[in-house]
């Protein structure tokens, strides 16, 4: 109990250490408890990254070649005052420029040059069916996977840890989206003779409300396809990193002793092998959330699914740069905060990692 | 170098002891991968694609993949002509495929080199100095591996200017060697500690010698494995970043097809020819490195054990 509460308060006490803390905060503690300190240096750690994501992110888009108004204007019609105030603001020495970004990156001045709209309103209506996809299919893929990983890493060298294994390394290897368009195209078009049955690209179908049954039926029914595409790809993974985490466990003398102790091998799997597993697992899955976000740009793409992925297709196609810069600096916040929700749930779940 | 020259004693015999060593080693790797069936049939494609690539300008001469100048039927499906059909301006599928793996795999292979090179020396400088500097660049390889790849490489792509096969190498190249360091340097770190560069230390030898000399060749193995691994990812990255239009028209890799495929309608018009053949060839190259890389893993760190 008491390690969680450490964490847990390590985290949300917020990153500013402030005056060393009073000892016999935590009880019976000496000074900064093992849990918080951890905690602590974890999410300084993700603060340096959110700043080195900034200095990236201010930095890069100056360094492109000509004309920044052109770019960030390309192709529409600015009220002159308008550009004026943005040539006046670019005008300003680069270090002070930096400094009024980082005191608020989200309140870009600029425009998105396709849409002519403000790039965060933009941004943020996007969020949603982005987080719907790739929310349900890592929650069906980690299922899948983890259990595939089991079946496969407890049995190893068995037929179906062969076959799984084959199967996985193969989706592992596949482009995303590729696999998205084949599932679109046998499923969705129909191939040789055969009809289609899914819908081919949306969220729903135009001139249904989402708010009512109907309309959460046919938003699910549209989220098939797609939903497939990810987790096929993403349980790979999964797979993978449970079956040789199981495998590296297999010859811990804990499992000698449990066997030795006459249990069932079912029991001994479940019990002593499997938690013990699913902790390098976890944490590989939520380091690789980078790789969840290329999915779901490609994905969506080939899905036309109105998230932030056909979004950064969009204003890459453009390039619509205003854009581009604030859907890279969202993906990348979403990473590091799940990294480091990860390290503190990792932390509460296997003290060793603390020390 | 100087003390070459002054205990020069043995003049070509350490360097033939050295070669001999090498070459010895060699052949008992090559020994154990050749055991190793999954890494076997991984080679067994990869000469196949590679075959291809290198004899594509002599099956299909260049005017067969120019867009004016195809003489097939737009579209068609698979026929005894064109056996795998054509694409939307009438070129055969076939030919763009043998033309695409040259660009897949010199991307593949070049990107490779650059985060190789990189990742390495950064790894090993990281694990070597114990200072400020080993920490910033430990800091920096944290900040890399987290920040997510394809936004970061899409970002990258449109400042360097997209459309060029040398930007998607160099993006690849620059945005993938996080992984590789952090690896090499654990590595390092675990090398540094044994006796024998602890006595070239007190022989006096200084910071370069000692990463070039003892460190480099004793994480070589390791990263010789982890380039095959890193190939794959490569070749992956740029079927993706192709996919989204980044690729160079001219010279259309299989991801620039898929793209071509995707934005020109091959979907709905139910054309699979145009669709699944440039993917079943990433998903087999990239395949063929990945087993590749797990039998070499296997034979450099033999604790992996038979996984």
């Amino acid at each position: 109990m008491s390690l969680i509460q450490d964490v847990a308060g390590g985290g949300g006490h917020d990153p500013v250490p402030g005056p060393p803390p009073l000892p016999r905060k935590d009880k019976g503690g000496k000074g900064l408890s093992p849990g918080a300190s951890f905690a602590l240096r974890k999410t300084g750690a993700a603060l340096g990254t959110l700043f080195f994501v900034l200095v990236v992110n201010f930095f890069l888009f100056r360094l492109l070649p000509g004309d920044p108004i052109g770019m960030y204007t390309r192709g529409r019609n600015v009220p002159a005052e308008q550009l004026a105030q943005l040539r006046a603001e670019l005008d300003r020495p680069i270090l002070e420029q930096f400094l009024t970004y980082l005191r608020n990156p989200f309140s870009s001045t600029i425009d998105s040059a396709q849409f002519n709209r403000p790039v965060w309103e933009l941004v943020t209506e996007r969020i949603w069916p982005t987080l719907l996809l790739v929310g349900t299919a890592i929650v069906l893929a980690s299922i899948i996977g983890v259990w595939i990983g089991i079946k496969a890493g407890w049995k190893r060298g068995k037929s179906f840890d062969k076959v799984s294994t084959g199967v996985t390394l193969t989706l592992y290897s596949m482009p995303e989206f590729w696999l998205g368009m084949i599932l679109l195209i046998v499923f969705g078009v129909g191939v040789l003779g055969l009809p289609g049955v899914f819908p081919i690209g949306g969220i729903s179908t135009p001139g249904v409300d989402t708010s009512s049954l109907a309309g959460w039926l046919d938003v699910a029914w549209h989220m098939v396809l797609p939903v497939t595409t990810l987790t096929l790809v993403y349980l790979a993974e999964y797979a993978l990193v449970m079956r040789s985490s199981l495998v590296d466990e297999m010859d811990e003398d804990y499992l000698t002793t449990a066997r030795a102790k006459g249990l069932s091998d079912k029991f001994v799997r479940r019990r002593h092998a499997v938690p013990n597993a699913l902790l390098p697992t976890i944490t590989l899955i939520f380091l690789n959330l980078g790789f969840t976000v290329s999915g779901a740009i490609t994905v969506e793409t080939v899905f036309s699914w109105p998230g932030l992925g056909l979004l950064s297709y969009e204003a890459l196609r453009g390039p619509d740069v205003a854009l581009l810069q604030a859907i890279f600096l969202l993906f990348s916040i979403g990473v590091v905060l799940a990294n480091l929700v990860a390290d503190l749930l990792y932390a509460v779940i296997d003290p060793r990692v603390r020390s | 170098m100087a003390s070459d020259q002054q205990t020069g004693g043995a003049p070509q015999g350490r360097r033939a002891i050295a070669r001999a060593r090498r070459r010895e080693a060699l052949a008992r790797g090559w020994g154990q991968f050749r055991t190793r069936r999954a890494g076997m049939a991984g080679l067994g494609i990869l000469l196949f694609f590679t075959l291809s690539a290198l004899l594509a300008p002599v099956l299909f001469p260049p005017e067969t993949i120019s867009v004016t100048r195809a003489t097939g039927e737009l579209l068609a499906p698979p026929s005894g002509e064109f056996w795998l059909g054509t694409d939307d301006s009438g070129r055969s599928m076939l030919a763009l495929l043998a033309w695409g793996a040259r660009v897949s795999l010199t991307v593949g292979i070049a990107a490779t080199l650059i985060s190789m090179v990189i990742g390495t020396s950064v790894g090993i400088a990281s694990g070597h100095y114990h200072g400020f500097g080993g920490a910033a660049l430990q800091r920096l390889t944290d900040w890399v591996l987290v920040i997510p790849f394809l936004p970061l490489a899409i970002v990258l792509a449109t400042v360097l200017g997209g459309g060029s096969t040398v930007t998607i190498i160099v993006v690849i190249g620059v945005t993938s060697w996080a992984g590789t360091a952090r690896l090499i340097r654990a590595q390092t770190l675990s090398v540094e500690g044994r006796p024998y560069l602890e006595r070239s230390r007190a022989l006096g030898s200084g910071n370069w010698h000692q990463m070039t000399r003892h460190v480099l060749p004793n994480v070589f193995p390791l990263v010789l494995a982890n380039t095959t691994l890193t190939v794959a990812i490569a070749i992956l990255s740029e079927t993706t970043l192709s996919f989204l239009g980044l690729g160079d028209p001219l010279r259309p890799s299989w991801g620039a097809t898929l793209d071509q495929a995707f934005s020109n309608g091959a979907v709905s018009a139910g054309a699979w020819w145009y669709i699944g053949p440039p993917g079943l060839c990433v998903v087999l190259v990239v395949l063929s490195f990945t087993m590749i890389g797990r039998a070499l893993e296997q034979i450099v760190n033999p604790r992996l054990g038979g996984q």
